[in-house]
């Protein structure tokens, strides 16, 4: 229920003084209201619930994140040459 | 698609378990609070996967299952009104109350019909002027600006027929009750997701200390989940307990500031009652008085309606983590997702909806360390 997708903003508009935006989804585009995600523009991700957009996906700290466990996974790979123990 | 894909990275998982491998020397029991975490749980099998020291419980953050048999029965009363157009997620419609459920009402001529936005329910209100159209508006507080949102624009441009029988649920009271009970077993939370992208979660803070428990904000992937365990671990073993954020693509300490402001104006907070938990205090939004021509509990007169749960079903106990669904006698038996005896069963997101999806029923749980030695392979 709590289920929110991460879409991409394809165009804003204004309708009846509500800040709307078309989504893409995958191969889906769907309406959604972005009023909420003030700065929200063009290219943008938002996460979107129930056809309201919750946040703007941050791709600085996905790539963070993602540098890190990347790193991890680099780690474990080197371990993983040595030889056993014992 | 992107942001998805990458969190179902075969690879990083596989680096994330060894991690957690190595971080894990004693039992924990971790829950995860929200049911779309327990479904990619089940559906991944990471409950399988992880060491044997780590139990994971699965927690009541599923707002279709946790909707009172009480408020199921008022909609079902609601939407049975020959000039009430009834709107709602499509998730509550199977769900069955003492009366039966509103798929059922549907096939015998109700007009109940499923919305993907609660906005779109003013678009039919002005489509159907002699009509009454009522929005269930259910969830917790990811749901709630969407819902405040429909309220508040109905309110704006006097969409008079239009109104919301609200029966909104919030996670901190509910975890906290459940640390409070006697029978908790919980030492650590997977927190939610999607709630904390609303709300942020400096709220967690006091809850983290007052009981000594490490809350991780973790969102929904594979990966996350994997990285919120690993999280969770560390700090079980160094026994810190403060809030961390795992999901920081999505949100901030803070969460949506605007939106927030949206529900807070909208909605007050009070106590409400919790399918196979009960009631707790100050644990659920309704309409503010300003909202009160929009407000479907008192614009119907629905009578006090006597509610029976069944006696064999622990769909509680699962809610509070103290069982597992396959510790049901009925699990898989009397009790199917065709026809729930209890709260977690009524949705995909409950714990017995998802080991059921999954096949739970129909293999003997493998034991969790013969799980473990394979996947170390």
């Amino acid at each position: 229920m709590c289920l929110a997708i991460p879409g991409k903003v394809l165009d804003t508009y204004d309708r009846r003084g509500v800040q709307m935006a078309k989504v893409q989804f995958g191969g889906v585009t769907r309406e959604t209201c972005v009023e909420y995600v003030p700065g929200v523009k063009t290219g943008d991700y938002v996460l979107v619930h129930v056809g309201f957009a919750l946040s703007i996906v941050d791709e600085a700290e996905a790539e963070r994140t993602f540098k890190l466990l990347e790193e991890m996974n680099q780690l474990g790979e080197l371990e993983a040459m040595q030889p056993p123990e014992g | 698609m992107r942001y998805l894909d990458e969190y179902r990275d075969g690879r990083l998982a596989q680096a994330l378990l060894e991690e957690i491998r190595r971080a894990v020397t004693r039992p924990w029991v971790i829950m995860e609070v929200c049911g779309g975490q327990t479904h990619s749980i089940v559906k991944y099998g990471i409950d399988r996967l992880i060491p044997s020291e780590i139990e994971l419980v699965h927690g009541p953050g599923c707002p279709v299952c946790v909707t009172s048999l009480e408020m199921i029965d008022k909609a079902h009363a609601i939407a049975s009104r020959p000039d009430v157009i009834f709107c709602s997620f499509g998730d509550m419609l199977r769900v069955p109350g003492s009366r039966g459920d509103l798929l059922t009402l549907r096939s015998r001529g109700a007009d109940v019909r499923v919305v993907y936005a609660p906005l779109d329910c003013l678009r039919i209100a002005e489509q159907n002027p002699d009509k009454r159209v009522v929005f269930f508006g259910i969830g917790f507080e990811t749901t709630a600006p969407a819902n405040a949102l429909a309220a508040r624009r109905a309110k704006l441009e006097a969409v008079a027929n239009f109104s919301m029988l609200v029966s909104h649920v919030l996670v901190p009271p509910a975890i906290t009750a459940i640390l409070q009970s006697p029978q908790n077993r919980v030492q650590a939370y997977l927190g939610p997701g999607h709630v904390c992208a609303v709300m942020g979660f400096e709220e967690y803070e006091p809850i983290a200390a007052a009981y000594r428990v490490p809350i991780v904000i973790t969102g929904f992937e594979p990966v996350d989940l994997l990285q919120g365990i690993l999280m969770a671990v560390r700090q079980l073993e160094a026994g810190r307990h403060e809030v961390e954020n795992q999901y920081s693509r999505v949100l901030s300490r803070e969460g949506n500031r605007s939106a927030q402001q949206l529900v807070f104006d909208v909605f007050e907070i009070g106590d409400r009652k919790w399918r196979g938990v009960g009631s707790i205090p100050k644990s659920g939004y309704r309409l503010r008085y300003e909202y009160r021509d929009h407000d479907a509990e008192r614009l119907f007169e629905v009578e006090d309606i006597q509610t029976q749960e069944s006696p064999v079903c622990i769909s509680g106990l699962v809610l509070k983590g103290v069982k597992k669904p396959t510790e049901c006698p009925a699990f898989g038996k009397e009790c199917t997702p065709q026809r729930p005896l209890g709260a977690t069963m009524v949705s995909a997101e409950g714990a017995c909806a998802a080991y059921h999806a999954y096949g739970r029923h129909l293999a003997p749980e493998l034991s969790s360390h013969a799980n473990a030695a394979t996947a170390r392979g």
